[in-house]
């Protein structure tokens, strides 16, 4: 058998252009009075993808879900799952279902009774009923509570019925609205990777909102960064934080810097970029940009060295002055002030105990990057 | 705590008891009483208890009340619980704000008027007054009570618990009956008996629009007292009261029970 983990390797289904599309937004737009909260917004989702609708409150991710669920129709536009269009399918005939944010037990029916009422309602036999209930309960661990009402559960068990209870169906899809927001810290790394397992074992498609940027990198296969309604970038969580295609995309995923400039000099696989202030950095990756045009180079905190002397062989070295130090264990933040007023963000893992030459605070420093650690942004 | 018991605590609360309690209590204590004079003791006896329940007019006058009571507090809960789950639920339709101050206008309106035009549309449309329209009049009057105690829990509902019982797969008219009733059924359940309550004190509507062979234990009551407070009709309140005090206790004792029953439930279950 192979592992999941292999599995999860070989998964990558949006590289095949001979792969049939699962669930397919076709220039959706939904409309409240004024107020667009999806624009013209087309994405694709295949079966057994772990898919995360990531963006701040407002994007129109959760829109998006309620309309897959059935409970908003789009104002224009068709959503197609296996082939179908799902216009005008009332929520209770949609082979999908939901795990609302709030959970949204029962609160007067026993856990039991909760996990049994979508199955009743296919008409299921009450002996197969009782084996798939049963069977629900050894999934999420919560077998010796199945005669306790909701709230005589704690928010993790309760989050584990409301799993169950959208699981029991065996939907196409399962749709997840905030899945873990309203769990502890702790418990929340648990069930990420519980609900990864959980996804592989049954086989479905999980089509997840969320606004936790680490939640969507941890558990999602791609990840569709929203904003205002539409889809800024889909791609793996690497590809997302790697090669991000637009500021905001680079600024919504983890730390970034942006050097901003013009297109200074062009040579075969790299670009001279001047600075507003005068400042000169050499990058890659930048051959579609014109002489002149203005552009952005985006780079991660992680991937800037300091140090206290110009290092010898960089590309890249600008000096400043250290303005904050931020000790964090495994690794430390610095904010450097450079020369030209800019604010770098480097951060660098302390994997020695000691270090011969701390940097602390006004002390001069230089920071240096690689012409490819970052990305160049047009837009 | 440290709460020291003034002199002026003591005559506060003793004096605010007394204007709250000593009419009722001098009510109790003189229903007991062997003399037919009202004001004077003549020493114990529950006489009066027994005379009354030979007293065919109160007691059929009881029955009416009972029955105009349950019938008006069922159908005024029926209509109240619908208005309240459009006004809620529906929130877009036109002439939403008058239509929501019609139905809370008769909170506010006095009972006279209600009870005198009740009783000019009964005679306008030639209907006979009696059992009948009694009832009708109460449905009336205590269907927006019924309203506004539904509507509060109502704004209070989680609507995601709908939506999960139709994502699961039952149709809207199941998921009401399934889910959205027998969370509201307690607001449902209250606000029955407060019709119930508000029918069996109403005179005032009731005189307007009840006719002979329908007369209630109100009015009954207020039409004897006319003829002088006899220790009979202060046995029937005795009773009245106890009735009411007994379905208060109960309702407040099983609130409390409730309330522990939860609060350990909720402690069990964070200990897991």
């Amino acid at each position: 058998m192979k592992s999941l983990g292999s599995i999860r390797r070989d998964f990558a289904p949006w590289n095949d252009p001979n792969a049939k599309p699962y669930i397919q937004f076709d220039k959706v737009t939904k409309k409240f009075g004024d107020f667009t909260a999806v624009n013209n917004l087309s994405l694709t989702i295949f079966e057994r993808e772990f898919f995360a609708l990531l963006g701040a409150s407002g994007c129109g991710k959760s829109t998006l879900l309620r309309m897959l669920a059935g409970f908003e129709e789009p104002t224009a536009g068709r959503i197609l799952l296996d082939g179908q269009d799902l216009r005008g399918i009332p929520p209770y005939k949609r082979p999908v279902n939901m795990m609302f944010q709030s959970y949204a037990l029962f609160p007067h029916m026993t856990v039991e009774k909760n996990i049994a009422f979508g199955l009743k309602q296919e008409g299921m036999p009450a002996a197969d009923i009782e084996k798939r209930v049963a069977e629900m309960l050894r999934l999420v661990k919560l077998e010796q509570f199945a005669k306790r009402k909701p709230h005589q559960l704690s928010g993790g068990q309760r989050q584990r019925v409301a799993l169950a209870r959208s699981v029991a169906k065996r939907p196409k899809v399962l749709l997840l609205d905030e899945p873990l927001g309203a769990l502890d810290k702790k418990l929340r790394e648990e069930t990420q990777f519980e609900l990864m397992d959980l996804q592989q074992e049954l086989g479905l498609t999980f089509v997840v909102v969320t606004h936790d940027q680490e939640e969507a990198m941890t558990m999602a296969d791609r990840i569709a960064i929203m904003d205002k309604g539409e889809v800024m970038q889909v791609a793996t969580p690497a590809e997302i934080y790697e090669a991000p295609t637009s500021r905001f995309v680079a600024h919504f995923v983890g730390n970034v810097n942006m050097f901003e400039g013009k297109v200074a000099e062009r040579a075969a696989n790299t670009t001279r970029i001047t600075g507003a202030t005068g400042a000169q950095i050499v990058v890659e990756n930048a051959a579609d940009t014109a002489m002149g045009a203005d552009i952005v180079f985006a780079i991660r905190p992680e991937k800037i060295r300091v140090s206290s002397k110009k290092p010898a062989d960089a590309v890249n070295a600008l000096e400043g002055e250290v303005y904050d130090v931020a000790y964090l264990g495994d690794m430390t933040v610095f904010h450097i002030k450079l020369d030209d007023g800019q604010m770098v963000r480097a951060s660098a893992m302390n994997a020695s105990r000691v270090t011969e030459d701390p940097l602390t605070w006004n002390d001069r420093a230089w920071v240096s990057f690689r012409p490819d650690a970052g990305v160049v942004l047009t837009r | 705590m440290n709460a020291t018991w003034s002199r002026f605590n003591i005559t506060s609360i003793v004096l605010g008891f007394a204007f709250l309690y000593l009419p009722i209590v001098l009510l109790i204590v003189f229903s007991f009483n062997e003399s037919k004079l009202v004001t004077v003791w003549g020493g114990f006896s529950t006489k009066w208890y027994v005379s009354l329940f030979h007293n065919q007019g109160l007691m059929d006058a009881t029955w009416v009340t009972a029955r105009v009571g349950v019938i008006s507090a069922t159908v005024a809960t029926v209509l109240g619980t619908l208005a309240a789950i459009t006004l809620t639920r529906y929130t877009r339709f036109k002439g939403r704000v008058l239509f929501s101050g019609m139905v809370f206008a008769p909170l506010v309106m006095p009972e006279v008027i209600t009870g005198l035009s009740l009783l000019l549309l009964f005679v306008a449309v030639g209907l006979d007054r009696g059992f009948f329209t009694v009832t009708l009049a109460h449905i009336t009057f205590t269907m927006c009570f019924v309203a506004v105690v539904v509507q509060s829990r109502l704004v209070s509902f989680d609507r995601s618990l709908e939506e999960a019982a139709m994502d699961l797969g039952a149709p809207p008219v199941k998921t009401f009956f399934q889910i959205t009733l027998p969370v509201i059924m307690p607001a449902i359940i209250s606000g029955w008996m407060l019709a119930f309550t508000l029918s069996l004190d109403d005179l005032v509507i009731a005189s307007f629009t009840s006719g002979p062979g329908a007369t209630t234990l109100p009015m009954k009551i207020y039409s004897q007292v006319r003829l002088g407070v006899t220790p009979e009709i202060n046995a029937a309140c005795t009773i009245l009261i106890a009735v009411v005090a007994v379905g208060v206790i109960i309702a407040s004792i099983a609130n409390k029970r409730r309330e522990v029953q939860r609060q350990r439930d909720e402690q069990a279950a964070q200990r897991g």
